[in-house]
């Protein structure tokens, strides 16, 4: 583990002991189920059936992940408040959406929060115009799971972000307000840059597992991947061969994201402190 | 733009400033003027509160109590005092604290930019005629850490004096470099005073300070304790402490 030189996993320097072999099993296995559904009729079926639903967690994700910076950067930015309302706001935020399973807070935000707020417009708008006939079921579960997927993320993210604000050295703050910018425009070009460089791990890993929590929104019913996937198995019971394409198109897809993530990284990484 | 005050004239003043930190009082009711023109040495042994007071001056430490006068005007906590007050005296820091993300010709160029609004090619320009200032003219295009120390406090201070500042303000500047760099950077200092930059300077370099201040202040726990002509202060000090302080060898 730790070697006589004091480095983690060292020894075994030999270009055969650090060849990603996990990489080869699973492209071994992929190629084998690739393989499988070009000829055989009944896994390019399920695949076609699964992949139809890839549209969706891919959009989902992508929409909800943007989303989440951006509440998180907002609830950092709370957190590391001087103002002690904006600081136990952020506060009571983060604890509540992270305390509560992801999949409880979907619960909750498309079936509270959403009719609640409906209610709440219904109520504001005195009764006249279109927010007046709006009805909860106008709210389709998709942008519900969104709701419920940011609000999830967003307390990861503030939690991402302020680290990443507090890990600066203040001396870069002192010399960006010392050379006379305001509190934004230091935070804008001096301060977010470099956070943003030095939490791209962290993000990428976030993105990963939004990405598989995506698979979340099947429980409302919303056609994402793993509801194609649940659907085509109950009605014809084939799981075993329905749910191992699944998992693999997840792997597919998050390997792939690491890859793209690793590559951002590489490209930031030589200059930032 | 305000005239250019007259020569000596007090550009920068502190006031009775009193800064505690905890039950450490690190400036204990002292009173300066930076005069237009020239250099003001701040000198004394470490912990006597010479950064607490340069950093009183720009306000990164609020004082307690007491005042600071810019330019005639009180300067008060409040972000439009001070960020008016930054944009017109620059800070050069022990550890340059240049933006790591920015390569050095963006380094200077973003206050003019962005604070000074000028357009991004004037403000590329400007950047690169105070790097030519400071020899730097073949680094613009690096990013800061792939500079010796030297080289990157040379460019913090092209940074500040891309503001087209009234006054600068140095805490220790050659504090973290190895002493084959120290030349290249206070020659740069030297050349500025020459020009007659307006300048306070917490160093411990007394040569330096002998050579190129009109006024040295000796601090020692939290007071001002003696100052100023440099030969009245470093060369026949009137006070036991500071005597003793510049008898050390190597000072
Ligand atoms: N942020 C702070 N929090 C607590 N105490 C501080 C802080 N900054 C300074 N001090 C204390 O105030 C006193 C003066 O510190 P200051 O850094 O101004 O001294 P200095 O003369 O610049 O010393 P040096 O030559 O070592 O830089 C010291 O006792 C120091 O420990
Ligand atoms: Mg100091």
């Amino acid at each position: 583990m730790i070697g006589p030189d004091g480095r983690l996993n060292s020894g075994n320097a030999g270009r055969l002991s650090r060849a990603p072999w996990w990489l080869l099993v699973l492209a071994l296995g992929g190629t084998v189920f690739a393989w499988r559904a070009a000829t055989s009729e009944l896994y390019g079926d399920i695949l076609m059936r699964i992949l139809s639903g890839l549209g969706v967690t891919l959009a989902v994700t992508a929409v909800a992940f943007p989303l989440a910076i951006g509440l998180g950067l907002a609830t950092a930015l709370g957190l590391v408040s001087p103002s002690p309302v904006r600081r136990n706001l952020a506060t009571l935020y983060v604890q509540v959406a992270r305390g509560v399973p992801i999949l409880v807070q979907i619960f909750i935000v498309a079936f509270v929060l959403v009719p609640l707020g409906v209610e709440a417009l219904k109520w504001g708008s005195g009764g006249t115009g279109f927010l007046a006939t709006l009805r909860p079921s106008d709210v389709p579960m998709g942008a519900r799971v969104v709701a419920a997927l940011v609000c999830a993320y967003g307390a990861f993210e503030a939690e991402t972000v302020r680290g990443g604000l507090t890990s600066l050295s203040r001396g870069q703050a002192e010399a960006a307000r010392a050379l006379g910018l305001t509190q934004r425009q230091a935070l804008r070009h001096v301060l977010l840059p470099q956070t943003f460089r030095r939490i791209l791990p962290t993000l990428g890993n976030d993105l990963i597992s939004l990405l598989k929590d995506s698979s979340l929104v099947s429980v409302l019913g919303v056609r994402d991947v793993t509801q194609e996937a649940r659907l085509y198995a109950s009605a014809t019971f084939r799981y075993t061969e329905s749910l191992t394409l699944l998992a693999l198109l997840y792997l597919a897809l998050t390997l792939l994201l690491a890859l793209g993530v690793k590559g951002l990284e590489h490209r930031y990484r030589r200059h930032a402190s | 733009m305000p005239a250019d005050p007259k020569p000596h004239a007090v550009v920068l003043e502190a006031r009775s400033l009193v800064k505690r930190f905890g039950a450490v009082t690190a400036v204990d009711g002292i009173s300066v003027e930076i005069r237009a023109g020239e250099v003001t040495a701040i000198l004394g042994p470490s912990g006597s509160g010479k950064s607490t007071l340069l950093r009183c001056l720009n306000f990164l430490e609020v004082p307690d109590s007491g005042e600071v006068i810019f330019q005639g005007q009180r300067v008060r906590a409040r972000d439009r005092d001070l960020d008016a007050l930054r944009s017109r005296v620059g800070m050069v820091f022990q550890q340059f604290n240049l933006f790591p993300h920015l390569r050095v010709w963006e380094n200077v160029a973003l206050g003019p930019r962005v604070i000074l609004g000028l357009p991004a090619a004037a403000a590329r320009e400007r950047a690169l005629g105070f790097l030519a200032r400071v020899g730097l003219s073949d680094k613009a295009d690096s990013h800061p850490l792939q500079l010796s120390g030297g080289q990157q406090q040379r460019a913090a201070i092209a940074r500040a004096l891309a503001m087209e500042p009234v006054a600068l303000l140095f805490d220790e500047p050659t504090s973290a470099l190895d002493p084959e760099l120290t030349g290249e950077v206070l020659s740069v200092m030297r050349a500025l005073a020459a020009e007659g930059m307006t300048m306070a300077v917490v160093t411990h370099e007394v040569a330096f300070a002998r050579a190129v201040s009109h006024q040295v202040v000796f601090m020692d726990a939290g007071r001002v304790v003696l100052r100023g002509t440099p030969a009245e202060v470093i060369d026949s000090p009137a006070n036991e402490r500071a005597a003793r302080f510049f008898s050390r060898p190597g000072a």
